[in-house]
């Protein structure tokens, strides 16, 4: 029988188990605003690009991240097929596309669609126990980052750096993370990267501000909401979650304190993986020995 | 399909993935353009010009100094007094040899006008009666200079821009400057980055634009405190203002830049005013630093309309640092060039080439920016750049200089860059938040850009090839024909760094045509003057302009390459005040003085 797809990021947040779901009928509104809504968070950047393109222009251009949508979701479809037997449902592979869109910096066009295309196959090669362990758009950054650096970057300058879109979106970002129950990973990132700011001021010498002036930057805010919070390239339990993201600040931090300008990208692209993979050995571990070999 | 088969044809689509960006560098050639030198035969051989460096050897034995300013900055010091080294050419004498004026931003020395002797070397012309610039703590340092006769009496006067008081030197006769900023009623000070004469209501007398980068209130050198930087790296608004200098005929110059429109805060770093419409107007394209570009439409010569979403060049904030302008494609319209920041897997900004949209013009006017597809977007940390025909083919070439800070080889401030610029405004903006440069390079150590346009939609990078080999942190470069022969050298001003001038030897065998115009009804310099040149059957445009570039100005004087062609159809020249003239059949390499009929 083929496996549901259900597409890598917040998107396809687990559905809510029976106990959880409360007995009396939902309005159309509640109903929209549900954790079952897949498309809610897909919408929610679409508002986070259209904004920020309109009053600010973030974008290198429409039709580059026009380009970066469309292989996501054209190789979804294709891969699906061809993998699964049925098409899947595209909402993951849209903010895939959508983030490479936002995250990627170059003026070339391939970059683009090269990007959202090894994200989209990874999903479909790089697996474990049926499970895929990077999260393909932070996977195919830093592929690419260290591929084709003559021509690829990420830049973390979005929005103004002003003060109040930037709480717009922030606000925005935690009210979805925390309806799809993400919420606490995103706060534990959040905590601990200002706990290793802190450190980080002391042992450089450069001052609190200095060192917590990344996070308060754009490109954290697609990270921290849309990325390592990822459904499917983290660990299932909570405190499991809440430890991971703590690692990956953590490792963030001895990154940044050897000056690696894409900590973040590269620091996910290391925990993340492990930490899955340590989940899958012990799960397997765990399984009745009269399981058949 | 079997899923091990399936599995292993993912995996192998997955590694060609993988694979592309080492095939695409491949296929892409840069890595050509890395080669070693070549001698100088090869390279006039295969791209029909070869540079040497002589610039002692000529006589121009000049080093630019950099500010010390208040010591709160001291920390990051070297990126904000990062600034100041320029050059601008004119023949100020009048004695059919273009000089060159390069300026310092050092406290206490002086700005130098080289006087070319027309034997191949120039002279020094020293004191304050030669437009020293007057570079002091008090009066500010200089940042560059424009000339223009903006009294029309046939005498190339020097405007000197600075951080500090505006400097308007009055050129008398060729045979010393007298100040005369007093008169003209300018502003007590300005922190200026840019200027250029042009004459936009096409009254006949020049008129003055200055753009400022940092705010007009602060004193460098004494800072109430340190929140001056730019509040946003790409979207910063707390630079500068503009200003619009209307010559009024009698040494004064009224401030009408909010009157007509041209209101902006962007922390511009250069400017093109060039008649992009057709209609006789100049319109004022500027580039600015931690923003998007603007182009202000010129509504003849009563208001200016900032059109840059509309025109397609208002998107995409960058790091403009240069302005200049070319008919790339031999159509007669203008390309604008703007340079910006690329440092491989830091920040890809590129360069833009902003092409006119083929249907459009007037107000429907669009531009593409065209520097991927013609290989002209990746140049380091660029700044100034020109447009020139540097090996006479018919093709208008550009000359790029880049670097900005060399330090240390070993270690770079990237890292402590990047954080910061990309933090909170209330972060961004104040200097104390700034890690120290601690003697970090920034994209220090730069090879140079020279591109050869091949007229059939590609330039071609050359510099290492055709001896352009510096590597100093380049900052003002223009192009002039120094000896009269038909070639177009190069004056490069270099931050800290010595003034270096790169004689151009070019292939016998491509021809030239150049001209000198001067105004009688139109202002007397032809600043705005466009002329057309019809040769074997193709066309090319170019405007005298009033300064272009990074803080440069190229001589006054346009120079066409027409390559094997033996003959020029005609020459259509439009003169500021609309008159037109037209030559038939002129001679070819010689340089026509024409006067406006």
């Amino acid at each position: 029988m083929p496996e549901i797809i259900t597409g890598s990021e917040i998107s396809a947040a687990p559905p809510l188990q029976p106990k959880d779901v409360k007995a009396k009928p939902a309005s159309a509104l509640s109903r929209f605003f549900s954790i079952e809504n897949r498309y809610l968070p897909p919408m929610l950047i679409t508002t986070i690009l259209l904004v920020g393109q309109l009053s600010f222009g973030l974008l290198e251009s429409f039709k580059q991240t026009a380009l970066a949508i469309g292989v996501a979701m054209l190789l979804e479809l294709a891969l699906g097929r061809l993998v699964y037997g049925k098409f899947p449902n595209l909402a993951s592979a849209y903010i895939t596309g959508i983030s490479v869109g936002i995250l990627v910096r170059s003026p070339a066009f391939w970059p683009f669609a090269l990007c959202s295309a090894i994200a989209i196959t990874s999903k479909y090669v790089i697996r474990w126990k049926d499970r895929h362990l990077w999260n393909p758009s932070n996977l195919a950054i830093c592929v690419l980052l260290l591929l084709a650096p003559d021509v690829f970057s990420t830049l973390s300058i979005q929005w103004g750096n002003n003060l109040p879109p930037m709480l717009i979106v922030w606000t925005l970002g935690a009210l979805i993370t925390w309806r799809v129950k993400r919420f606490h990973i995103t706060a534990t990132y959040v905590v601990s990267f200002l706990l290793f700011a802190l450190l980080r001021g002391f042992i450089t010498g450069h001052g609190f501000q200095a060192e917590v002036a990344p996070i308060t930057g754009p490109m954290y805010q697609l990270f921290i909401f849309f990325m390592i919070t990822d459904p499917k390239t983290t660990v299932k339990p909570r405190w499991a979650q809440c430890l991971v993201a703590f690692l990956v600040a953590a490792m963030e931090m001895v990154l940044r304190l050897a000056e690696n300008i894409h900590a973040p990208y590269y620091a996910l692209t290391i925990v993340g993986p492990l930490a899955v993979a340590i989940e899958i050995w012990i799960t397997a571990r765990k399984r009745p020995s009269a399981q058949p070999v | 399909m079997q899923s091990r088969t399936l599995r292993i044809i993912l995996i192998i689509f997955f590694i060609g993935l993988l694979a592309t960006p080492f095939v695409i560098r491949r296929f892409s050639g840069r890595k050509e353009a890395a080669a070693t030198a070549a001698n100088a035969s090869t390279a006039l051989s295969r791209y029909g010009l070869s540079f040497k460096e002589a610039a002692n050897a000529s006589g121009i034995n000049f080093t630019h100094a950099a500010p010390k300013l208040d010591q709160k900055l001291d920390h990051i010091m070297p990126q904000i007094a990062s600034m100041g080294a320029a050059v601008s050419i004119a023949d100020f004498d009048r004695d059919g040899w273009q000089d060159v004026y390069l300026t310092s931003s050092g406290e206490g020395k002086s700005n130098i006008l080289f006087r070319n002797l027309g034997n191949g070397r120039f002279s020094e012309m020293t004191g304050d009666h030669w437009a020293s610039g007057e570079n002091s703590r008090e009066h500010g340092v200089s940042m560059g200079a424009v000339w223009g006769d903006y009294d029309n009496d046939g005498y190339e006067d020097l405007f000197v821009y600075k951080w500090g008081k505006p400097e308007l030197y009055h050129n008398d006769g060729g045979k010393g400057f007298s100040r005369a900023g007093e008169q003209a009623g300018f502003p007590e000070w300005i922190n200026a980055n840019n200027a250029l004469w042009f004459d936009y209501d096409r009254d006949g007398r020049l008129d003055l634009f200055v753009a400022g980068y940092y705010d007009e209130k602060i004193d460098l050198w004494n800072l109430k405190d340190t929140k001056m930087m730019p509040e946003s790296f790409e979207y910063a608004q707390n630079g500068g203002r503009k200003f619009l200098f209307h010559n009024l005929g009698n040494g004064k110059f009224e401030e009408v830049a909010e009157q007509l429109g041209v209101r902006s805060r962007r922390w511009a770093l250069a400017a093109v005013a060039v008649d992009l419409r057709g209609n006789g107007y100049p319109d004022l394209f500027i580039a600015n630093d931690y923003g998007v570009s603007e182009l202000f439409f010129n509504d003849g010569g009563k208001k200016f309309r900032e059109v840059g979403r509309q025109t397609g060049i208002g998107f995409a904030p960058k790091s403009g640092m240069t302005a200049a302008i070319g008919d790339v494609f031999n159509r007669g319209d203008f390309a604008i060039y703007v340079s910006n920041i690329s440092e491989e897997s830091v920040l890809i900004q590129g360069n833009n080439l902003w092409v006119p949209r083929a249907g459009t013009s007037g107000e429907g006017l669009k531009f593409d920016n065209l520097a991927r597809d013609l290989g002209v977007e990746l140049g380091g940390w660029s700044w100034g750049a020109q447009f020139g025909d540097l090996n006479n083919d018919g093709y208008q070439d550009i000359y790029l200089v880049n670097g900005y800070i060399s330090a240390d080889r070993n270690r770079n401030y990237w890292y402590d860059y990047s954080k910061v610029t990309g933090g909170n405004k209330a972060i961004i903006s104040d200097a104390n938040n700034w890690p120290p440069m601690n003697n970090r390079s920034l994209s220090g150590y730069q090879q140079k850009k020279v591109w050869i346009n091949d007229g059939a939609g590609q330039f071609k990078e050359v510099a290492q090839i055709v001896g352009v080999t510096d590597v100093y942190d380049g900052r003002s470069v223009a192009l002039a024909d120094f000896n009269n022969s038909g070639r177009l050298d190069v004056v490069v001003a270099n931050q800290k760094g010595p003034a270096l001038l790169y004689k151009n030897t070019v292939a016998p065998d491509n021809n030239w045509i150049a001209f000198e115009l001067e105004g009688s009804t139109s202002n007397r310099s032809a600043i705005g003057a466009q002329v057309r040149l019809f040769w074997n059957s193709q066309r090319q445009v170019q405007e005298v302009t009033g300064g272009s570039g990074f803080c440069a100005q190229n001589q006054r004087r346009l120079h066409f390459g027409l390559g094997k062609a033996a003959s020029v159809d005609r020459v259509e020249i439009r003169w500021p005040s609309g008159k037109t003239q037209t030559i038939s059949a002129p001679e070819i390499n010689k340089i026509h003085n024409v006067k406006e009929a």
